[in-house]
């Protein structure tokens, strides 16, 4: 089967959304673009190439629409649970001896890690000193995970992971269930600042004690995950965690020699 | 091992329910200088666990391992596809892990290595699609041949599951199709040279 759009025309379109729009995704892993902008592509019905490019670069809505169709935003509460059964019992008691601990996550689609994460630090009686910075390339997603309301469908998967996670309580106290969609606490929310943020074209903004950034660079080119690296490492405290997903590493950036994997879960600990 | 050249030819192995004995069979066969890298898109479970690399490690001399984001594909390595994500194989015969929607209730998909890889590879890829009870592979042969490679099945009647080699026979995508002693008495023939194995 021939692709519908080729190498030579996604690199039209990547230029288009550069200069047009100003976002840079030349550093994006290709062979995954490919499938992605394919796959709209068709779905969308173009009866062209030449189409498909002027809706994007002159509908700004149909733009906003690519973003979210070219980027991966599959998520879940407490996604891998042994990763979290980590952040509890071994970066937890660290964070508690800080006054305040400041926590990033980046790339949080729709928020489930931020709410995944809230709740243990709840649990670990940390949540009252902390404050977590929730963000993402794309704006709705981001909308999403502001309000807090997530399909009721969810929560049997949920509350099990949950328990895998090494979690104690009823789950179904940190929400209220409505017909088809449930409502997390406002005590959880309240702790969160959500925000749009680039990771490839945007700065540091703050010092943190512990970076989540999961699943989202195995969506990037050596080279553009090592410039995430610099701006991570530019943005976390000496001794502050950095934890990745579960299919990515720090082993192949020069970073690692200043930092130490503190589990067999992806996590590292900024040591200089 | 990592110092090996770069190569600029590849064989991917698909299967599905009844696909293991045949992996097996072809990695047990496996001089420990083949020349290729090998890339086996298997359908499992999703577990962490790494059982199926360990099991697949006692049938060959050559280093079996879980293919990671970003690895530069080898020679003189078996790569296996992680539970649960599709394995992207990138123009400069690397990695990448994409964990995106299901391709036919699939992931990893064996279209999707198939796919990516022949757009890699071109005339250099050899892809084998072995026992499977869905049409899984069927575009990843197609698009092996389109760009110049070679797509093998095995026998129907030799399958555990014939559906899946049927499917690909079915829409005519396939270059050879044969028992697993035909399989790999070819990829020697196509990959090693005349000389006689074993
Ligand atoms: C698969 S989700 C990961 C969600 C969550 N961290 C998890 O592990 O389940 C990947 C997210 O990365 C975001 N993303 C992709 N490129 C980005 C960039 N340049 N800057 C910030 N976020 C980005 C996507 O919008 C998407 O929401």
């Amino acid at each position: 089967m021939e692709a519908a759009v080729s190498d030579q025309q996604i690199n039209l379109l990547l230029t288009d959304l550069l200069y047009v729009y100003g976002y840079d995704f030349t550093a994006y892993a290709k062979a995954s673009l490919k499938r992605r902008i394919n796959r709209l592509y068709t779905l969308d019905h173009f009866p062209s190439f030449a189409e498909f490019r002027y809706r994007i670069r002159s509908d700004e809505n149909y733009f906003n629409r690519f973003i979210e169709q070219l980027t991966v935003n599959v998520t879940e509460m407490f996604r891998d649970p042994l990763f979290y059964q980590a952040l509890k019992t071994q970066i937890f008691p660290v964070l508690a001896t800080y006054p305040f601990i400041r926590i990033w996550h980046a790339g949080c689609s729709t928020g489930e890690e931020v709410y995944s994460t809230a709740i243990l630090l709840k649990e670990a009686n940390l949540l009252h000193k902390s404050i977590l910075y929730a963000t993402d390339i794309n704006a709705e997603v981001v909308k999403k995970a502001a309000a807090g309301i997530f399909p009721i469908h969810q929560m049997q998967q949920n509350s099990e992971n949950y328990q895998l996670a090494g979690g104690r309580e009823e789950f179904s106290q940190y929400y209220i269930a409505g017909y088809d969609h449930v409502l997390f606490n406002e005590i959880l929310k309240k702790r969160m600042v959500f925000s749009t943020h680039n990771l490839v074209s945007e700065s540091s903004f703050n010092q943190f004690q512990l970076i989540l950034c999961r699943n989202v660079l195995i969506y990037f080119e050596k080279d553009l995950q090592g410039r995430v690296f610099a701006l991570f490492d530019e943005s976390l405290d000496k001794l502050g965690y950095l934890a990745l997903g579960s299919k990515e590493t720090l082993k192949m950036s020069p970073m690692v020699s200043r930092f130490r994997q503190v589990d067999t879960e992806k996590i590292w600990r900024k040591m200089q | 091992m990592a110092e090996n050249a770069i190569s600029k030819q590849c064989v991917v192995i698909g299967g599905s329910a009844g696909g293991l004995p045949g992996i097996i069979y072809i990695l047990e066969q496996l001089c420990p200088d083949f020349p290729t890298p090998i890339v086996i898109v298997l359908h499992r479970r999703n577990d962490r666990d790494s059982t199926l690399t360990a099991l697949l490690s006692h049938k060959t001399t050559l280093l079996v391992k879980e293919a990671e984001d970003k690895d530069v594909i080898t020679p003189g390595i078996v790569y296996l596809a992680p539970a649960d994500y599709h394995l992207l194989i990138e123009k400069n015969y690397s990695f990448s892990l994409d964990h995106s929607e299901k391709v036919q209730f699939s992931r990893p998909s064996i279209d999707v290595t198939m796919q990516t890889a022949a757009e890699a590879y071109g005339s250099g890829l050899i892809t084998i699609l072995l026992s499977g009870a869905n049409a899984d592979g069927t575009a990843g042969l197609e698009a092996t041949r389109h760009n110049g490679g070679i797509s093998i099945v095995q026998d129907p009647a030799e399958a555990f599951a014939p559906f899946m080699p049927q499917s690909a026979i079915d829409q005519l995508v396939t270059d050879h199709t044969m028992n697993m002693a035909g399989i790999v008495t070819l990829l020697y023939r196509l990959l090693v040279g005349p000389v006689t194995h074993q």
